[in-house]
């Protein structure tokens, strides 16, 4: 039966802060599901007049078309810097940034580490799908031990290159931190569950609380070369085990 | 009338940056350049503005990048190896068209060199620094009343033309105290609101601050307009003194703490019935090529001094071409050459 569209009830709407811009994410990637939930969050807490976005260099290098607010494009791994500008600028703007586990886990060591402990007052999303996904699939500082990329053909050795940094936990150990937490996006659950942990890290910067950081297991079945329901598959066995979900510093 | 106080060449920087309106200062200790870092520590804060003691130059150079998105004044100040890890972050400012200053107190080199002064960055401050094409304006003072007066500038050309502006000081000049009339503050609340700044999106469609497109044809025409930039601060922005040049048959070019020492060299020479004149671009980018080029017209030598192996004498002799004979005198590694020293060059290639 043919149902007359006058009948029909919305109960699904892309978020107004999310823009209808052409994704540039591949078939899979779990980086569209985040930023629709932080564009949803923006929503929620009506604060898109005064948020102002930091997009990495990387995969996500196009974050700033898809939020609807002000955004500004950071230097490979100075995101949580720029961040910090802004914020100091003018501390009533809701600055957060997104960066991948090369932006910031890498070449970005040192200003996403001393950005939280100052305490900045920002939220922080950041991506850890093992891999660099922009530049083709190379090692990243959160590879797994043995993960072939095409800078380790072999797997990741740790003799020669280190083992996967749990760079949360590090964050963890800082006294400034208010929020510090993993999540996953492998299934519907954990898509909930991150989307309550992203609503608190922005609630806990609208409410002054101090530094928060969401990092999010993310699938990249491009460079893991895996069809995308068994890049999740992936995820829940295996790269849980080396990244154990849930939350590392809660003083909110 | 401004106060008038015996400060280090540091602290004027810093007081007048104050002046200028800068709401956010970010920095990382290094000598020589550490009283100014100190001077904003106690004063920013004082004010109910921002002082940050960055982790790293990357750092501070990119909360800069930050502020001046949020649409406020903001500068940074560092010294030479300081400056080079800098450069990223500039070539990002210069790229996305982003108002700030940035000070060298400027150290021997290469490498980490010494601290003394030293005029070893011209090459790095005025032919780019960091990658792409680009331009920065360049200050170059040569007393400590004259740093006060050219930080008030560079923030206002900063604004004028959306754009990294460097005031290039030495060593010498950081650390030499000389009596200082500062500047009266401006009112923060007279500037005009930048309608390009991620301030905010209210009322209006969201601002983006970015250097980047990956469509060569739109990146070439966001290089066009930075070009095009540049060619109006060439047209407007051009500075320079010159000192007893009306008879002059011969003229030393000289910047920043050199051409202070070339004044009295002027007055020695003179003493001994030489007519020589002095040269003193207060821009170094833009260079003021055009004006010297004039000079050069009516005299038969000019001589270049540096403290460094010969930077500036190639905008010298770009400029000059084969209108006089373009001589070249330098110290480097933080030697500052004497009066006598450059009298005695004067009159050797005077003949």
């Amino acid at each position: 039966m043919p149902v007359d569209v006058q009948d029909m009830q919305k109960i699904f709407a892309r978020p107004d802060s999310l823009t209808d811009a052409k994704s540039t994410y591949c078939p899979g990637c779990h980086h569209g599901i985040l930023t629709r939930i932080i564009a949803q969050t923006i929503d929620e807490l009506g604060i898109a007049e005064r948020t102002v976005g930091i997009a990495p260099v990387g995969c996500a290098v196009f974050a700033y078309r898809w939020y609807r607010c002000d955004a500004i494009q950071a230097a490979h791994g100075r995101a949580s810097a720029v961040a910090t500008g802004v914020k100091r600028a003018d501390p009533n703007l809701i600055v957060f940034s997104y960066q991948g586990d090369g932006d910031f886990a890498s070449i970005g060591t040192a200003e996403s580490i001393h950005a939280a402990n100052r305490g900045e007052n920002i939220t922080v999303i950041f991506v850890n799908n093992q891999v660099y996904g922009m530049t083709g699939g190379e090692m990243a500082p959160t590879s797994l031990v043995g993960q072939k990329t095409t800078t380790t053909p072999q797997g990741r050795d740790p003799k020669l290159f280190g083992y996967p940094i749990r760079f949360s936990e590090m964050i963890a150990q800082l006294e400034a931190p208010v929020y510090v937490t993993r999540q996953a996006l492998y299934d519907t659950k954990h898509i909930k569950e991150a989307t309550k942990a992203i609503k608190k890290a922005f609630t806990n910067q609208v409410e002054k609380k101090g530094y928060s950081l969401v990092e999010v297991l993310a699938a990249c079945p491009t460079n893991w070369k895996m069809k995308p329901i068994d890049a999740n598959i992936h995820i829940a066995k295996v790269v849980k085990k080396t990244y154990q979900l849930g939350d590392l510093v809660n003083r909110g | 009338m401004g106060e008038r106080l015996l400060l280090r060449g540091n602290e004027v920087i810093a007081e007048a940056a104050i002046r200028a309106g800068c709401q956010c200062y970010f920095a990382y200790p290094i000598t020589p350049q550490a009283e100014l870092l100190q001077h904003m520590a106690v004063n920013m804060p004082r004010l109910g503005r921002t002082f940050v003691q960055a982790e790293s130059e990357l750092a501070a150079i990119n909360m800069v990048y930050g502020a001046a998105s949020a649409g406020v004044r903001t500068m940074t100040s560092s010294s030479s190896p300081g400056i080079s890890l800098k450069q990223e972050g500039i070539s990002y400012l210069a790229g996305s068209s982003l108002p700030a200053v940035i000070v060298n107190i400027v150290r021997g080199g290469p490498g980490l060199g010494d601290i003394a002064p030293s005029q070893c960055d011209y090459f790095q401050a005025t032919k780019g620094g960091g990658h792409g094409d680009y331009h920065m304006i360049v200050l170059g003072p040569s007393t400590v009343p004259e740093a006060g007066q050219l930080t008030m500038l560079a923030f206002e050309l900063a604004d004028r033309y959306c754009t990294p502006v460097m005031l290039l000081a030495d060593g010498m000049l950081g650390q030499m105290m000389e009596p200082v009339e500062l500047p009266k503050p401006i009112e923060i609340g007279s500037l005009p609101k930048k309608e390009w700044a991620t301030d905010g999106a209210k009322g209006r469609d969201p601002n983006i601050v970015l250097s980047f497109d990956l469509d060569p044809e739109v990146l070439k025409q966001m290089n066009l307009i930075l070009q095009k930039r540049y060619r109006q601060i060439e047209a407007k922005e051009v500075r320079y003194e010159e000192t007893a040049t009306g008879d002059a048959d011969i003229a030393i070019v000289a910047y920043g703490t050199v051409a202070r020492i070339a004044k009295t060299v002027v007055k020695m020479a003179r003493a001994e019935g030489i007519k020589l004149g002095l040269f003193r671009p207060i821009t170094l980018w833009p260079f003021p090529s055009q004006a010297l080029r004039k000079l050069s017209e009516k005299i038969a030598m000019v001589l270049t001094v540096e403290m460094s192996a010969g930077q500036m004498w190639e905008d010298v002799r770009l400029a000059i071409a084969e209108q006089a004979e373009t001589p070249f005198y330098g110290e480097m590694g933080g030697v500052i050459p004497t009066p006598q020293r450059i009298l005695s060059e004067v009159k050797k290639h005077a003949g």
